[in-house]
């Protein structure tokens, strides 16, 4: 149990089946059949197959995949408003599947809240009353309710749009509607399915920014559903890449574009910007003798300190407290960069 | 010929024996539970006819500037009951609107559970759907004749029968309306934590509101659509008006107590309607949703 109480979220070998009879096409998947011969033998098709994932308190989990990869399935099987066909669910230790309905209410209410690509605003309330929403359902006052709101609708850059009806904001200002509204709850764990998909590039780059300006200072639990992979290497701490149903990669987001172990997963990684992937501490020369004129945090990405090469040859890169714990040379970003081509261009 | 397979007389008897039992055993049964309605209807006509007609003018032009902000309607609803006063239609223009709107309160009380209940459970609907297809394509007399031999001739069988006529579109209404709520908004309500009764109340009918609006309109236009019917049997008001002209072969008599009819449909569907688009452009479905 302790060992489960360590992870915010646990998903183990979660598997979901739709149809009228999940159980039967259930055996044929465990007797190894594969997902395409349980689907034309018995008409059922296999959402999420055999799925384990474990989210860490604080972490920012990514879960990627195109659609139809069944990640937008699986986020709801966190608060259950999908049930598995089998497996376990956990939330800092609390079996999720085993909650009757009542205490599945107020463990929705009080312990996750969730942000929707399709906003699920109510259009009939102002905003405010929309953010409260989640605290209105808790049972807390009028009075009460609406401060809690309106400190986020300040907090995400909302003020003096309270009383607009929801239809009257752009989809950006929609969206954050939404984050404010799971903001607002106040609770460790946050899941966002595909909270910025539907929002132009422009926007949706902003709010990824701000995301990670919040979480930096929230420090939050938050399960991200996307489908595009530029968005899961810039907020995740660690990424799931679904492929049809199942996980085919699982890591921190530099050893996936380093080293992708599916041809699935190398298909993305063709395509990335590996430097804003890669972080300099992860291929860095950890020498610390010589003396550099300019330092960088380790925090830094490839894409940070290209720019800086121009005047120097060699960048410090330090800790949080400031110590010195390598230095990194343009050559090395080159060679971290230019090796996935090539084994690309050499490959099969 | 199609050929004799049962004895259809047999048939003709048990219905016809079983409607006078019912009469004869549960005759005064039915017409006490239906007391309460003949209230309802007769305090609403004489709260009516109590009241000054200026101050129905008054109060009617005042509901139409509210529902469309503009000159154009009240006008038109001015007119329409100046029409009304003027060629002497006045009492029975106020007991042919009794009728309706204690018909469409009625129909309100009944259609909007039933319509709720069909949208929540799949079964029930599956039964609802031929029964309101029945209430709406059966010839209203064949439901007339039983309902008089119940009650009597009078003001309950022409109020039952305008009830059964103009209920299904409001249940149907009802029952769209909700199924049709945006499921992406039901599973964000879902998600935090509402229980079904919350989700009814919060979401589903204030969303569902303008289609159910749009059925309490039908409503009112079948009520009055059935005024001449209902005064057959003894409902009275501008229908007898007309009634009386086909009768008597007064043309005139039919043609402006029917205009009075059209007048008070032009004014309720009106209202109602304008009303119906200001509670959509409020939650933003007149306008499309980017």
């Amino acid at each position: 149990m302790s060992q489960r109480e360590k992870y915010a979220i646990e998903i183990k070998n979660v598997t979901k089946i739709f149809g009228p009879d999940p159980q039967s096409a259930l055996d044929l998947l465990k007797k190894g059949k594969s997902k395409a011969k349980v689907q034309a033998e018995t008409g059922h098709v296999v959402g999420i197959n055999d799925v384990s994932i474990h989210v860490e308190p604080g972490q920012v989990y990514v879960v990627m995949g195109l659609s139809g990869s069944g990640k937008s399935t699986l986020i709801r099987h966190v608060i259950r408003l999908i049930d598995p066909t089998s497996g376990e669910i956990y939330v800092h230790g609390t079996d999720v599947l085993g909650m009757s309905l009542p205490e599945l209410r107020e463990f929705r209410r009080t312990r996750i809240a969730m942000v929707f690509q399709k906003f699920g605003l109510l259009p009939h309330r102002s905003v405010i009353d929309n953010v409260a929403y989640g605290l209105e359902v808790r049972g807390i006052g009028k009075q009460e309710r609406r401060m809690a709101a309106q400190r986020w609708i300040d907090t995400v850059g909302l003020s003096g749009y309270e009383e607009s009806q929801p239809h009257h904001l752009s989809g950006g200002q929609q969206q954050r509607v939404g984050l404010a509204r799971a903001l607002s709850m106040d609770t460790d764990i946050i899941l966002m399915d595909e909270a910025f998909s539907a929002l132009d590039p422009l926007i949706r780059s902003g709010m990824q920014d701000e995301l990670l300006k919040l979480q930096a200072e929230l420090n939050k639990t938050i399960l991200f559903i996307t489908h595009d992979f530029d968005e899961a290497l810039k907020i995740g701490n660690r990424i799931a890449i679904l492929n049809d149903g199942a996980v085919v990669q699982e890591g921190r987001p530099e050893d996936i574009v380093l080293n992708p172990t599916d041809p699935h997963v190398e298909q993305f990684v063709a395509d990335v910007n590996k430097a804003r992937a890669i972080h300099v501490h992860t291929i860095m020369d950890v020498d610390v003798s010589e003396s550099c004129e300019f330092s960088v945090p380790d925090t830094a990405r490839c894409e940070d300190v290209l720019p800086l090469f121009a005047d120097h040859e060699w960048v410090g890169v330090v800790d949080s407290e400031g110590n010195r714990v390598g230095r990194i040379s343009a050559r090395r970003v080159i060679k971290a960069l230019a090796r996935y081509h090539k084994a690309v261009t050499t490959g099969p | 010929m199609f050929p004799d397979v049962i004895d259809t007389k047999i048939l003709r008897f048990w219905v016809d024996d079983g409607l006078t039992w019912v009469v004869r055993y549960w005759g005064d049964g039915f017409e006490a539970a239906a007391y309460p309605l003949l209230q309802l209807l007769i305090s609403i006509e004489r709260f009516l006819l109590w009241l000054p007609w200026w101050f129905i003018i008054v109060l009617l032009v005042g509901l139409a500037w509210l529902s469309t902000r503009n000159w154009k309607l009240p006008a038109v609803v001015f007119v329409g009951l100046l029409f009304l006063g003027v060629m002497d239609l006045w009492e029975d223009s106020i007991k042919t609107m009794a009728l309706m709107i204690t018909a469409t309160l009625t129909a309100i009380a009944i259609s909007l559970p039933v319509g709720i209940v069909m949208s929540r459970s799949q079964p029930f609907r599956r039964i609802m759907m031929p029964v309101l297809d029945l209430m709406q394509t059966l010839p209203s007399f064949v439901y007339l004749i039983p309902v008089v031999m119940i009650f009597g001739p009078g003001k309950i069988p022409a109020l039952i029968a305008t009830i059964i006529y103009a209920s299904p579109p409001l249940v149907r209404l009802t029952d769209l309306g909700i199924r049709m709520v945006d499921p992406a908004v039901m599973e964000a309500s879902r998600a935090f934590g509402t229980t079904p009764r919350q989700r009814l109340l919060g979401v589903q009918i204030p969303l569902a509101l303008p289609t159910i609006l749009a059925g309490v309109n039908q409503t009112t236009m079948m009520a009055l659509a059935m005024v001449v019917i209902a005064s057959m049997i003894g409902a009275g008001g501008l229908g007898y008006q007309v009634l009386q002209g086909i009768g008597r072969l007064e043309v005139s008599r039919g043609l402006f107590a029917g205009l009075g009819i059209v007048v008070l449909a032009i004014i309720f569907d009106r209202i109602s309607q304008s009303f119906g688009k200001q509670l959509q452009a409020r939650i933003g479905m007149a306008e499309k949703r980017t």
